[in-house]
């Protein structure tokens, strides 16, 4: 397409403009905020007990559920991408469910299967195994919002790689968990990758369907996000502004990554 | 020896095999020729552990390994599109068989170097693939396929994805290597100049089936049919029968037995002549003469001349299928002709 001088400007200035007002400004904002008062208050504010017990209860869960939500994600993109079996249309539709219902609704469910009165929940209860308003509970429900990366990352990477590098793996030796090893991983290694970064910034930020199954108990059932919400609710901004500050950090940590992991994806596919 | 008995594969409705069989000499060179969708990848894979047979057996050196997996038959396989290990280099790729089989570092070291040189990648060993040609990528995945020291060798259209110079070339390079390695080779080609030209034994095959196996000489001079005929070479239709054009002898002169044609056209390639003649009943027929034939025969168009199948490859013509017969051959017309040749 070409566009005329004037015209390709214009655009460039409404796109800009529009990141800018939607996304670089916010973020700015709560920069400047949080380090108006100078250092001292940040770092206060974010190593009181509620907030480092808030911190690592968010890298807690983040990792149990990425490293899960990854190996099920790699199985699962491999039936996609080379199994055949009736319903796999349905189940292709049914891995993007997590993306299509809100978290909210997401945690709400959870408690409904998990909770005392739920399904499961009296059993579980018996068995002395709280789920609901317990680490369990926020561990499901991070599982469940950031499902679909790995599988959605790998699949296509799958299919393009196609199945005769594993057919040659084989015909040289190679048993099935070797040629997965050797030949399958590392062929689809970026794709994982990307996948990984993308679940890791989606566990970190859950808000929804954390808030629903976890009490908030302070010290105990809070995640980060969770934090920022109450400190903001308690009229307690500098607080909120502070911790808001230290997911933005993780976040732009892991944006990077995924940036730097994305050229390398390209080299490879020439 | 590679034994294949009484295989039969269906892909749904598709057959792609019915019923095949065939014995692959030991240490030969023999190709798989057929057009596309003849069945001949789906036997090969077969063979190899990478497709299983709905029927039938296929024994490998004596042993029965219709049910053996593939890493487990000591096969060699090459594919069309190379099946490079794209993350690994290209020594790690020919390394790969013995890696596998936890050979000692050294001994699969010297191995490998052994081998590309062979292959004539000695400079090539910390390469990636991507950083090869088509050709080199071949020779490594060939390599590759002959570290582990297979029993047979299996390849699967093998030149398929390459220019027609590199194709030459390496198809030459493969039948020198394999008169220095021996192993029993089954190779898998539409090709015939590539089937005849490198393979000690052609097995041609149509619609699922071998049509007929055999040496290259044997197969040109006295194919079992139409098809098999008209897919290792050119075929003329000269009345009922099916000839090649070069056994077809042009006189100027009325002979015994021979038909008359008027030519058409004369087309000059270098040292060979095509003449396109028309019989009197009408049909069009191709006649290949040397320029020393053409030029005594002065032939031009719109000649008369006698035509007489001059050589041993000979077949009865299929009737035509009716779209084609139908104006080109009045049964009238043939009264008109003089008696054939016995």
């Amino acid at each position: 397409m070409t566009v005329s001088r004037p015209w390709r400007i214009a655009l460039r200035v409404i796109g800009l403009g529009y990141l800018a007002a939607l996304l670089l400004v916010p973020v700015a904002v709560i920069f400047y905020r949080t380090f108006e008062h100078g250092i001292g208050a940040v770092w206060d504010s974010i190593t009181t007990p509620a907030a480092i017990s808030a911190f690592t209860l968010t890298l807690e869960v983040t990792a149990i559920a990425v490293p899960l939500n990854t190996i099920f994600g790699i199985v699962m993109a491999m039936q996609l991408a080379r199994g055949r079996f009736r319903g796999k249309t349905l189940l292709n539709a049914l891995i993007d469910l997590p993306f299509a219902i809100s978290p909210v609704v997401i945690g709400l469910a959870l408690v409904l299967v998990y909770g005392l009165n739920g399904w499961f929940g009296r059993s579980l209860a018996d068995a002395g195994i709280q789920v609901i308003f317990s680490t369990p509970g926020i561990v499901l429900a991070t599982i469940f919002v950031s499902l679909p990366f790995v599988v959605r990352e790998v699949t296509p990477v799958l299919k393009e790689v196609g199945d005769e590098q594993e057919q040659a793996a084989a015909t040289l030796g190679a048993n099935a968990w070797q040629s997965f090893w050797r030949i399958t991983l590392p062929s689809i290694r970026w794709g994982v990758a990307y996948g990984v970064v993308l679940s890791v910034a989606r566990s970190i930020g859950e808000f929804g369907a954390v808030s629903v199954v976890s009490g908030k108990i302070s010290g105990e059932t809070e995640t980060l996000t969770l934090l920022v919400e109450k400190r903001f609710s308690n009229f307690d901004l500098a607080g909120a502004y502070a911790a808001s500050a230290l997911l933005a950090v993780i976040a732009l940590v892991t944006l990077l990554a995924m940036t730097m992991i994305k050229p390398r994806r390209e080299e490879e596919e020439h | 020896m590679i034994a294949v008995e009484g295989v039969s594969k269906q892909f749904g409705d598709y057959t792609a095999l019915d019923n095949v069989s065939i014995e692959v000499p030991d240490g030969s060179l023999t190709a798989l020729l057929g057009p596309s969708g003849s069945g001949k990848s789906t036997l090969l894979r077969i063979i190899g552990g990478l497709e299983s047979a709905d029927s039938g057996r296929v024994v490998i050196n004596g042993q029965d390994a219709t049910n053996v997996q593939p890493q487990k038959r000591e096969i060699g396989f090459v594919f069309q599109h190379y099946a490079a290990f794209k993350h690994m280099t290209v020594r790690d790729n020919v390394a790969f068989g013995l890696t596998i089989r936890k050979q000692p570092k050294q001994q699969v070291a010297d191995r490998v170097d052994e081998l590309l040189s062979v292959v004539g990648l000695a400079g090539y060993a910390k390469r990636y693939p991507s950083q090869l040609s088509g050709g080199q990528r071949q020779r490594m995945a060939l390599a590759r396929a002959l570290a582990v020291e297979p029993r047979v060798l299996l390849l699967d259209e093998p030149f398929g994805a390459l220019d027609a110079k590199v194709r030459a070339e390496l198809r030459e390079w493969l039948r020198r290597l394999h008169d220095e390695v021996h192993v029993t080779t089954l190779l898998v080609t539409h090709d015939q100049e590539e089937a005849m030209s490198i393979s000690d034994h052609i097995a041609v095959m149509d619609n699922a089936r071998i049509e007929q196996f055999g040496d290259p000489r044997e197969l040109y001079d006295a194919p079992s049919n139409a098809f098999v005929m008209g897919f290792l070479g050119p075929v003329s239709r000269l009345g009922d029968r099916l000839v090649r054009p070069h056994d077809i002898a042009l006189a100027a002169e009325v002979e015994e037995g021979a038909l008359e044609a008027m030519v058409s056209r004369v087309i000059h390639l270098g040292f060979e002549v095509r003449v396109e003649l028309m019989l009197t009943s009408g049909e069009a027929v191709t006649a290949q003469v040397t320029r020393t034939e053409a030029d005594e025969l002065e032939l031009n168009q719109g000649d008369i001349v006698w035509l007489r199948s001059a050589g041993a490859t000979v077949l009865p013509a299929p009737a035509e299928p009716p779209a084609s017969a139908a104006p080109a051959d009045p049964p009238a017309a043939d009264a008109a002709l003089p008696p054939r040749a016995a």
